[in-house]
């Protein structure tokens, strides 16, 4: 008499999601590539960011400007200082505008390149 | 005066363009050569490329030749022109680049989705470029006078042949090198001059300028009737705004690889500008020391050309005279070959292809439509340059800036930063500001016996005709909000979101 086969040894059945797509956020990069509206608030974000680093160069530079001719119709007494023999004015509208706008620029070029930065990291996949 | 060696100056120049575009005919036969180009070109090469092709006539001899009539206030102008790069950095330069669009009326379509706007983009680019184009073709005549004595219409028309055959043959423009290249040449060649002139001068014990005060002390009045305040203020505001409105400058930035390099590029771009507009006043200062008056029969765009000769003399005088011929007729050619090829490209496709298309049911080739387009686009201006009572090399660019101040710059500002533009609002935005600019103008050309405040109203309209056009643009698309583009989100995602954000439908593939 031979005993009865061994029932198999019971095996715990389960599931296994290994070869489905992992659950992941959807990055938000694909909003805005899409224009739902998540993706709006996100583009309003990085233009409002961008545009006041703009407007702040541009007040900037009007102030620059400006303060030349104030100075001169409020200190009169600054029209006929000389700096080495050259009329203040001409040296800073001749000379001294060009590399603080070059400076400016730079500036300007290091900032949105850091909002640009910020904004990549933000919306794409980590 | 006849001077051998300027001559030869002016032809060696000539022949290298010519020579280049017959290279260009061979390089460039697509537009996509601009793209290939895009991949490669670093932003410090681009940058000098921007730089020669921008400085123009009005640069290399306007500049010296209205600080010598002008004094002081005159320095405004090469600050505007360099401060017009700066607006541009913070306002458009890296969104322009991501825009994919190649022209102004390219970059209008695309955003508000009109063909109507397209057309008068158009419009306002053939007018922008020939009213540029114009003053460039007069300093190429007074040059040549001068140097050879040769009659008026031939300056001129020596530098028309040369821009149509350049463009004819194949996109000039598209070999960045030599633009590139063209901007150091103009750079040695004002500066090598101011510098022997400088150093003559301090040895001969540095006279003064003889001057009246008002050409030294910033904002003087010259007389009761002159407000030099609101004057320099609307310069500016124009020279500002107006530089990304100029035809032949945003289709260079192009060739930037992504919108970082197109900001980097334009940094560079300041610095390049900035170091060339510290020589014009030498020119105008030694001027003065030079003639205390201008000399019956001169015109004081030529005090570059002439101080050489009147403070050196001899072969020396020569030399230099012949080194500041060369270099206007490189500003002259790089600039004028610019404008030619937006003019020419815009006749071609806006006003020339469709008519071809309709009368020869398509089979008239592109490339002779093209061509007839390049001689159309040069022979106008040159025409109007010899009827025309000459303004003044800088100041007639001045017009041009005035106009694409208060026309393309309200357009791009809003069109790359406010989401509620509509159709109708840019279209009234563009009729509006371009017509009361165009109007003021006229009428300060026609009429001379305005005085006082409306005269200098209409003769620099920037300051009030650029609020009208943004007031007009924003107003007219608040009360037409059903004509916002159902396309903007997607153009304004395209125009704002950096390369590295990986987007599968918004990016224009380049």
């Amino acid at each position: 008499m031979s005993t009865p086969a061994q029932p198999p040894p019971r095996v715990r059945v389960t599931s296994s999601r290994r070869g489905a797509a992992p659950l992941r956020p959807r990055p938000p990069a694909r909003d805005i590539d899409e224009q739902t509206e998540l993706g709006d608030v996100y583009l309003e974000g990085l233009m409002r960011a961008q545009l006041r680093l703009s407007l702040a160069v541009l007040a900037i530079t009007v102030a620059g400007l400006t303060a030349l001719p104030v100075v001169l119709l409020l200190v009169p007494a600054t029209r006929g200082v000389t700096v080495v023999g050259v009329p203040f004015a001409w040296l800073v509208l001749g000379v001294a505008v060009y590399p603080a706008a070059w400076v400016l620029a730079r500036w300007y070029t290091r900032q949105s390149e850091r909002v640009e930065s910020d904004f990549v990291d933000v919306v794409e996949d980590p | 005066m006849s001077q051998p060696l300027s001559l030869a100056a002016v032809v060696a120049v000539c022949l290298t363009t010519l020579a280049v575009g017959g290279l260009g005919l061979r390089l460039s036969r697509r537009t996509s050569d601009f793209y290939v180009a895009g991949r490669t070109v670093s932003p410090r090469l681009n940058a000098s490329a921007i730089g020669g092709e921008y400085l123009s006539a009005a640069s290399f001899l306007g500049v010296a030749g209205l600080v010598y009539g002008g004094g002081v206030d005159l320095l405004w102008l090469p600050v505007g022109y360099t401060l017009g790069y700066l607006v541009l950095l913070v306002m458009v330069a890296a969104p322009m680049r991501r825009s994919g669009a190649y022209t102004l009326p390219d970059f209008a379509e695309a955003r508000l989705g009109s063909k109507a706007i397209r057309r008068v983009s158009s419009v306002l680019v053939l007018a922008i470029g020939w009213l540029y184009l114009v003053p460039q073709f007069q300093g190429a005549s007074l040059t040549l006078t001068l140097v050879t004595g040769a009659p008026e219409w031939v300056g001129g028309l020596v530098v028309m042949v040369v821009i149509a055959a350049a463009v004819g043959a194949g996109g000039m423009r598209s070999i960045t090198f030599v633009q590139a290249v063209q901007y150091w040449v103009k750079l040695t060649a004002l500066a090598v001059p101011a510098f022997v002139l400088l150093l003559l001068w301090f040895r001969d014990g540095h006279p003064a300028p003889v001057v009246p005060p008002e050409w030294s002390i910033p904002l003087t009045p010259s007389g009761p009737e002159d407000h030099p305040v609101y004057r320099n203020a609307s310069t500016v505001l124009a020279l500002c705004l107006g530089t990304m409105g100029l035809p032949h400058v945003l289709v260079r930035y192009y060739t930037n690889p992504d919108g970082v390099g197109a900001r980097r590029t334009t940094v560079t771009v300041i610095a390049l500008l900035g170091t060339f507009y510290l020589i014009p006043p030498v020119y105008g200062m030694l001027g003065r020391v030079a003639f205390p008056s201008l000399p019956d029969g001169m015109r004081s765009d030529s005090v570059v050309l002439r101080l050489p000769g009147e403070l050196v003399g001899g072969l020396g005088g020569d030399l230099l005279t012949a080194m500041l011929a060369g270099g206007a007729f490189a500003a002259f050619l790089s600039t004028a070959s610019g404008l030619a090829m937006s003019v020419t490209g815009v006749i071609d496709q806006e006003l020339l292809r469709p008519r071809l298309a309709r009368f020869t049911g398509g089979d008239a080739p592109g490339v002779r439509g093209f061509r007839f387009a390049a001689v159309v686009g040069v022979v106008v201006p040159y025409v109007v340059s010899r009827v025309a009572e000459p303004l003044g090399v800088a100041t007639t660019v001045g017009l041009a800036f005035a106009v694409a101040a208060a026309t393309f710059a309200p357009l791009i500002m809003l069109g790359v930063w406010w989401r509620r533009l509509s159709t109708t609002g840019a279209l009234a935005g563009l009729l509006v500001g371009g017509g009361a600019t165009v109007a003021a103008l006229a009428l300060t050309m026609t009429t001379s016996h305005l005085g006082g405040w409306p005269a200098a109203l209409l003769a620099n309209p920037a300051l009030w005709a650029v609020p009208l056009a943004f007031a007009t643009a924003v107003l007219v698309s608040y009360a037409t909000p059903g004509r916002v583009p159902a396309s903007t989100t997607r153009v304004l995602v395209r125009l704002h979101t950096p390369e590295r954000v990986r987007l599968a439908r918004s990016r224009v593939r380049d």
